[in-house]
């Protein structure tokens, strides 16, 4: 009874002919061909207002999909091959942000998110903040926004991954 | 006037925000007593915070506010340079325990007695230092850098055969913001989770000070992400009480609509969340796509996915044209359907239910004791929005014109924080279409000149509780002192005692049946 219900509301999805529903396939398309494989991600927040974790969280959604197109958030740094690291690295958080780094294997990709995470954004380096995640451990791509759309992710995520082959 | 018969003299604040009275306890006593008569009456502890005045008056000033029936009183006490120090108000309110070490942490001012552990500092700068003083920046250039030297913390220790405890983060398993879970457990029951945050803690409250007014709108629109319109209202409202200026109707009734649509997002969001911890990826599924239409309206209406920046001192920097109110009305409409049919889905589901029902639960003593506000004190039982009408309480415009009828559901676990959040979006989704047609023509914005000392406090109900922002300016108009509080202060401890008896496999689903901030409460 539910699976009935829920094949009509899949169909009652409104609006996804102005979903930039193109761009997103060929972003997952390139991500797949460079990749040949799935890619894993383990997402830091170094000290965040939690607006960026938003939007990534969107990536999960039904437009973006991600986990479906073998694009996987892991638990652990142990797994993944990028770290996805947002906010202004705080100095509460510089400990576990320099060791999720070591942990996370070789050859691993750093994207920077938001732009605090690309320069401090309004936080910028004081008493309690490195500044930008470059200040802290070493940075492929930045995606600059506040916080950046999930389209502006996919992007910056492709970018990585383009940079690495 | 006097407030709960007590001896502090008080006075009202002007302006159109909610109300607020001002006042001053002669010595440490006599806030003592107010604090006793606040708890008596069923008031809450609102908010802690510490100020140096020293370049004003000459010494250290501790603000504390209680959430009364009638309004906020906003009581401060003036302390000496030699020895701040203040009575400890954590026995009559226990969720002053936090707030009270971030102020010993952030200003340098105590509590005579009570819990002496650093909240904030966790060894990124020395004790005897302290950021919010007036001249940290002289006395660290002369002491040179600090060492970052992360510092061991005293957790409670639970004893007792079988007993063992968990460590949990900082960094979390999920997209989340970074904390500490110590949890003791006998097998899989929790027998008690105690928090340390202050992970998040970037420094914001000195980025306040020298700060102008428009910047510190940025600022605070930066302090929680998911709450961006709550605070920025909030700010506005203390900004424009320290001001003596009155935002147009309209300006209002816009802003009311940018928190509607902030709280329908987050409750979309999270009620898709947790229909997942349930293994309920459907819900997930659905929600989020939801969640996503309703984002990109706002990026279409309002310039911003979350809205951030539209709500400004003096009003709103953005305004809605008769298409873009019709495209509010046919979202709304559509939502509502949508999420009603998935409403049916989530209370006949079995094996969601079972999840739910009973799990995380608290009462309303408990959240009275804690200060509870918010969705999860009104999932309790108690009948209590700033939005809302009650006996001796009026709240300000728009929501005086708009009535809302707050969502209660007295079970207090997991199930009826997901009834009061599916409740509270089909009153939001009303809310938005009764400002759509009624939103009147006025200014967008009113012309706002800074008042040298001038000070003033904003209460908003967010989408998880009462949010406030203190403002106070200095000679120069420039903000002199920002103090942002996050429900999650108070909520925080009331989710140590929602897991309690529950076992570990369930704290994903009771924690984010709350959702609460991190960055919020870390500044
Ligand atoms: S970039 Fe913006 S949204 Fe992202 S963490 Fe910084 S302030 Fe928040």
């Amino acid at each position: 009874m539910r699976i009935l219900r829920t094949g009509i509301l899949t169909e009652s999805m409104p609006e996804a002919g102005a979903w930039p529903q193109r761009e997103i396939e060929r972003l997952h398309d390139d991500i797949l061909r460079i990749l040949g494989r799935a890619l894993t991600i383990r997402e830091v927040d170094a000290g965040s207002c939690n607006g960026c974790e938003l939007e990534i969280h969107a990536l999960n959604n039904p437009a973006y999909n991600i986990e479906g197109r073998g694009i996987k958030f892991v638990a652990s740094p142990r797994h993944a091959d990028m770290l996805l690291v947002t906010g202004p690295v705080t100095k509460n958080m510089e400990n576990a942000v320099r060791i999720a780094y070591d942990c996370t294997p070789d050859p691993k990709l750093v994207v920077a998110v938001g732009d605090c995470g690309c320069t401090g954004g309004l936080f910028g380096e004081s008493y309690a903040s490195c500044g930008r995640v470059s200040n802290v451990i070493p940075v492929d791509v930045t995606i600059p926004g506040c916080p950046p759309p999930p389209l502006d992710l996919l992007r910056g995520i492709l970018t990585a991954i383009g940079k690495q082959k | 006037m006097q407030l709960l018969d007590e001896t502090i003299a008080f006075t009202l604040q002007s302006g159109v925000g909610a109300p607020v009275w001002f006042g001053r306890a002669a010595d440490g006593e006599e806030l003592r007593r107010f604090a006793a008569a606040a708890r008596r009456f069923d008031g809450r502890m609102a908010a802690i915070w510490g100020s140096d005045e020293r370049q004003r008056d000459g010494g250290f000033r501790l603000h504390c506010v209680f959430g009364l029936n009638q309004g906020h009183a906003w009581v401060s006490l003036d302390l000496p340079v030699d020895a701040p120090a203040y009575p400890d108000l954590a026995d009559i309110f226990p969720a002053a325990n936090r707030m009270q070490r971030a102020t010993r942490d952030m200003v340098g001012i105590a509590t005579t007695g009570g819990d002496q552990r650093p909240w904030l500092r966790h060894g990124a700068w020395p004790a005897d230092w302290y950021p919010l003083r007036h001249d940290a920046a002289q006395l660290a250039s002369e002491r040179g850098d600090f060492p970052n030297a992360p510092s061991d913390y005293d957790f409670v220790r639970v004893g007792g055969e079988g007993a063992h405890e968990i460590p949990v983060g900082p960094i979390h398993a999920g997209i989340i913001e970074p904390g500490h879970f110590r949890f003791s457990v006998i097998g899989e029951k929790v027998l008690r989770l105690e928090q340390r945050l202050g992970y998040q803690h970037k420094g914001v409250e000195k980025l306040f000070i020298g700060m102008d007014l428009a910047a510190g709108a940025r600022l605070v629109g930066r302090i929680s992400g998911d709450s961006t319109c709550a605070y920025a209202w909030a700010y506005a409202s203390a900004v424009e009480a320290a001001c003596g200026v009155a935002p147009s109707l309209r300006a209002l009734m816009l802003r009311a609509l940018m928190l509607e649509r902030e709280r329908v997002a987050n409750h979309l969001g999270d009620l898709g969340a947790l229909g997942n911890d349930a293994a309920l990826a459907f819900g997930f599924t659905q929600f989020m796509h939801l969640k996503e239409l309703w984002l990109r309206l706002n990026a279409r209406l309002f310039g911003h996915r979350f809205m951030m920046d539209r709500i400004v001192p003096g009003g709103v920097a953005l305004d809605l044209e008769a298409p873009a109110l019709a495209a509010i009305i046919e979202q709304c409409d559509y939502i509502g359907r949508e999420v009603a049919t998935l409403r049916t889905i989530y209370d006949e589901h079995a094996g969601l239910q079972d999840r739910f029902l009973t799990t995380g639960a608290i009462d309303a003593d408990l959240a009275r004791e804690l200060s509870l506000t918010g969705m999860g004190a009104r999932a309790t039982g108690i009948i209590f929005d700033g939005r809302a009408y009650r006996q001796g309480f009026t709240p300000p415009p728009p929501y005086r014109m708009l009535g809302v009828r707050p969502a209660t559901d007295d079970r207090g676990d997991v199930a009826a924080r997901v009834a009061v959040r599916f409740n509270e979006i089909f009153e939001s989704l009303r809310l938005q279409r009764e400002i759509v047609v009624s939103l009147p023509d006025d200014e967008l914005r009113a012309d706002l000149a800074p008042v040298a000392g001038g000070a003033g406090l904003g209460v908003i109900e967010g989408w998880r509780g009462e949010v406030l922002v203190g403002v106070a300016l200095d000679a120069a108009g420039k903000l002199a002192r920002v103090h942002p509080h996050d429900p999650s202060w108070q909520a925080w401890p009331a989710l140590e005692h929602a897991v309690m008896q529950d076992i570990v496999p369930d704290f994903p689903l009771i924690n984010k049946s709350f959702n609460l901030s991190y960055s919020g409460v870390d500044l």
